[in-house]
């Protein structure tokens, strides 16, 4: 059987960099799934599904995703569902909730506030609890090792790590090098800039998404890979799971005009590129992907809805959307998005 | 020394089973606008609400967005200190941060103005407490309020006639 | 109506928990207690370090240990110029994925090297103990360089 026809009709984002200081997570939500509702056509009372991703740990509120849906007006009740993900693997849910056939749009939403804690202690509760989490490792001395060893592979060097943030987020790649370390050998510009954000994308299926939008962002292809945990028994220069997400996706059964990739750290948007074989004629995060902004649980949600966008506004017709998850790229999920029908 | 090298559980064979995993992590949290002009206005005795401008409901403290229509609040309106004990619970388990005596009475308000009710501790005798009691805040002084609910002590009740159920009915 | 300024508060999350070890993550830091490490040995013959408490090829429940050495290479590291609170130290030190002699994988923790110049990709690191240990991974101090 193959899978039903579903499109990302619409998209809307607010990112916060580097942080919102006045409003609340709803106060952050409600303007950014008013505008994703609108701009989809769908009456928000005809929206099948629901569902979110979040992070209690991020703001430091238990059970936030609870009071979040005052962004929503859950009321007469509505279907539900919740990650504690990123909100792209929320729109997975969607996607394979809306294979059901009953129901034939989707509300996905994502909202992090990462400015309000200490990102890389916060980060160290993702972790194995009884041999990694005691020790309190921080994101950027994980990414860290990965980096050391995929120079140690010897292709690339911390000059084409400065390239990435130059292209994405501004300044001159000799300069940036330059710089001193943070955690060697990453840089400050090679982690992504912290921020607080929201997002929200409509999906629809079939004869639906036609009617409401002139050209939607159908998803060709999408797959989830996860690896193992730990760290030393990864190779942490390949992602594997990437590689084989992006596969089954179906990547490489044709051109890709624009991927964006969640890669929180320089170095890893090299290591994405290898996985997905996308080649120098590829625009890679013309967005400024996470590095840009970095707003957890909300940046592979946005690669999702930015990818679309170029699908949607014409200027492409072929784009790859990826987002991950867990430490060094512990679980990757990539889809393929097409204008064609 | 990192926070998990406490001692470790043993058991009789001496193996280990359990062990200490402390979590701390330290935030800064903005309580939103809403709830910071709210908070405002308690340190100045004021209970400030925010009507929908949707189906018109008026909520104190203002939330962020309507929870039933999803659309963010309108106008600011003053409520009164004065409301309608719409439910309640009479508290016999201590616990730590406590402040009140056992058994106390902690109960929902229904402030008169608001179409939502609000949390706080009933100062009366728990035998006496009951549905559609009619309360008023006991402020903390001006100068040592806080801004938080604690710029509130407690309800206490008004003595005057309980209200009818059909006035609460909607707010339980 | 008139821009608020919003009111922050500083906040607290804690949480005491205690967790259940299992059989397997509870045979590796009964270990580290009395200065062992063992690791657990797949169908195919490999040996990972921590233990993995079901094979990563087939999903078996583990079941037989191997107890690795006290030393072992550095496959790959970072060095951490600002230590943070809860870090196994407070100077500066490198964070390494460590290849014990006899393991197949590598073990996250700490090298005491004073200086980023003294450490290498596939240098030797041997295994500093804390002088008293309760059965957890912090009872490796953390690891130091094998020849000063
Ligand atoms: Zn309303």
């Amino acid at each position: 059987m193959s899978p039903r026809e579903i499109a990302i009709v619409s998209y809307a984002s607010l990112l916060a960099v580097p942080g919102e200081p006045q409003r609340d997570e709803v106060e952050l939500l409600l303007p950014v799934v008013t505008e994703a509702v609108a701009r989809s056509g769908i009456p928000k009372r005809e929206l099948g599904f629901t569902v979110s991703g979040s992070c209690d740990y991020l703001g430091g509120r238990p059970f936030s995703f609870v009071m979040a849906l005052d962004a929503i007006g859950a009321w007469p009740p509505i279907a539900e569902s919740h990650v504690e993900m990123d909100g792209a693997f929320a729109l997975y849910e969607a996607w394979v909730r809306l294979q059901c056939g009953d129901v034939d749009s989707a509300l996905v939403y994502a909202f992090g506030r990462s400015t309000q804690g200490d990102l890389g202690r916060v980060l160290a509760q993702q972790l194995d609890p009884y041999t990694l989490s005691p020790l309190w490792p921080d994101d950027t001395a994980l990414a860290a090792l990965q980096a050391r060893a995929l120079l140690d592979r010897g292709r690339v060097s911390e000059r084409d790590f400065a390239a990435v943030a130059a292209r994405t987020r501004g300044g001159d790649a000799d300069e940036l090098v330059q710089r001193p370390y943070t955690v060697a050998p990453l840089r400050a510009h090679d982690r992504g800039t912290v921020a607080d954000g929201a997002a929200a994308v409509v999906l629809a299926a079939g004869d639906l998404a036609r009617k409401v939008c002139k050209r939607p962002a159908w998803i060709r292809g999408i797959d989830h890979r996860i690896e193992q945990h730990q760290l030393g028994q990864r190779d942490l220069t390949r992602s594997v799971s990437t590689a084989l997400a992006g596969e089954r996706a179906g990547v490489g059964k044709g051109p890709v005009d624009v991927a964006e990739l969640y890669a929180p750290y320089t170095h890893q948007e090299l290591i994405l590129r290898e996985a997905l074989g996308l080649g120098e004629g590829v625009e890679v995060n013309p967005s400024g992907g996470a590095l840009a902004a970095h707003p957890l649980m909300v940046a592979g949600l946005s690669r999702f809805g930015e990818a679309a966008e170029r699908i949607i506004d014409g200027s492409a017709n072929r784009a790859v959307a990826h987002a991950t998850s867990g430490p060094c790229l512990q679980q990757n999920l990539v889809a393929v998005l097409e204008a064609a029908p | 020394m990192s926070d998990a090298s406490k001692p470790a559980k043993k058991d009789a064979d001496g193996e280990v089973r359990r062990i200490k995993a402390p979590v701390k992590l330290d935030y800064t949290v903005t309580a939103g606008l809403a709830l910071s002009r709210f908070l405002k206005g308690v340190t100045a005795g004021k209970l400030l609400g925010q009507r929908c401008g949707v189906c018109s409901k008026v909520y104190v403290p203002p939330r962020g967005g309507c929870p039933t229509c999803g659309v963010g609040m309108g106008e600011q309106v003053e409520v009164k200190d004065t409301g309608t004990l719409t439910t309640f619970c009479i508290v016999n388990v201590p616990f730590e941060g406590q402040t009140m005596k056992l058994p106390y009475v902690y109960g929902l308000i229904a402030l008169d103005g608001a179409d939502n009710a609000l949390h706080h501790l009933i100062l009366a005798p728990p035998e006496e407490v009951r549905m559609g009691m009619r309360l008023r805040a006991e402020w903390v002084p001006p100068e040592s309020r806080p801004a938080s609910m604690e710029a509130i002590r407690w309800f206490v009740p008004t003595g005057e006639p309980d209200a009818p159920w059909d006035s609460y009915k909607e707010h339980l | 109506m008139a821009a608020t300024d919003a009111l922050t508060a500083p906040y607290v999350l804690e949480y005491t928990y205690r967790r259940s070890v299992g059989p397997v993550l509870g045979r590796f830091l009964t270990g580290l207690r009395a200065g062992r490490i063992e690791g657990s040995r797949s169908a195919a013959g490999k040996v990972q370090v921590p233990p993995s408490e079901h094979d990563p090829d087939t999903g078996a429940p583990t079941t037989e240990f191997v107890e690795v050495g006290l030393a072992g290479v550095v496959t790959t590291w970072s060095w951490a110029t600002a230590p943070r609170p809860g870090q196994p130290l407070a100077q500066p030190f490198a964070w390494a994925l460590i290849k014990l002699d006899g393991a197949d994988s590598a073990l996250l923790h700490a090298v005491d090297a004073g200086a980023p110049e003294k450490m290498k990709t596939g240098m030797r690191v041997k295994v500093r103990w804390q002088a008293e240990r309760t059965g957890a991974i912090t009872d490796i101090a953390c690891f130091e360089p094998e020849a000063p």
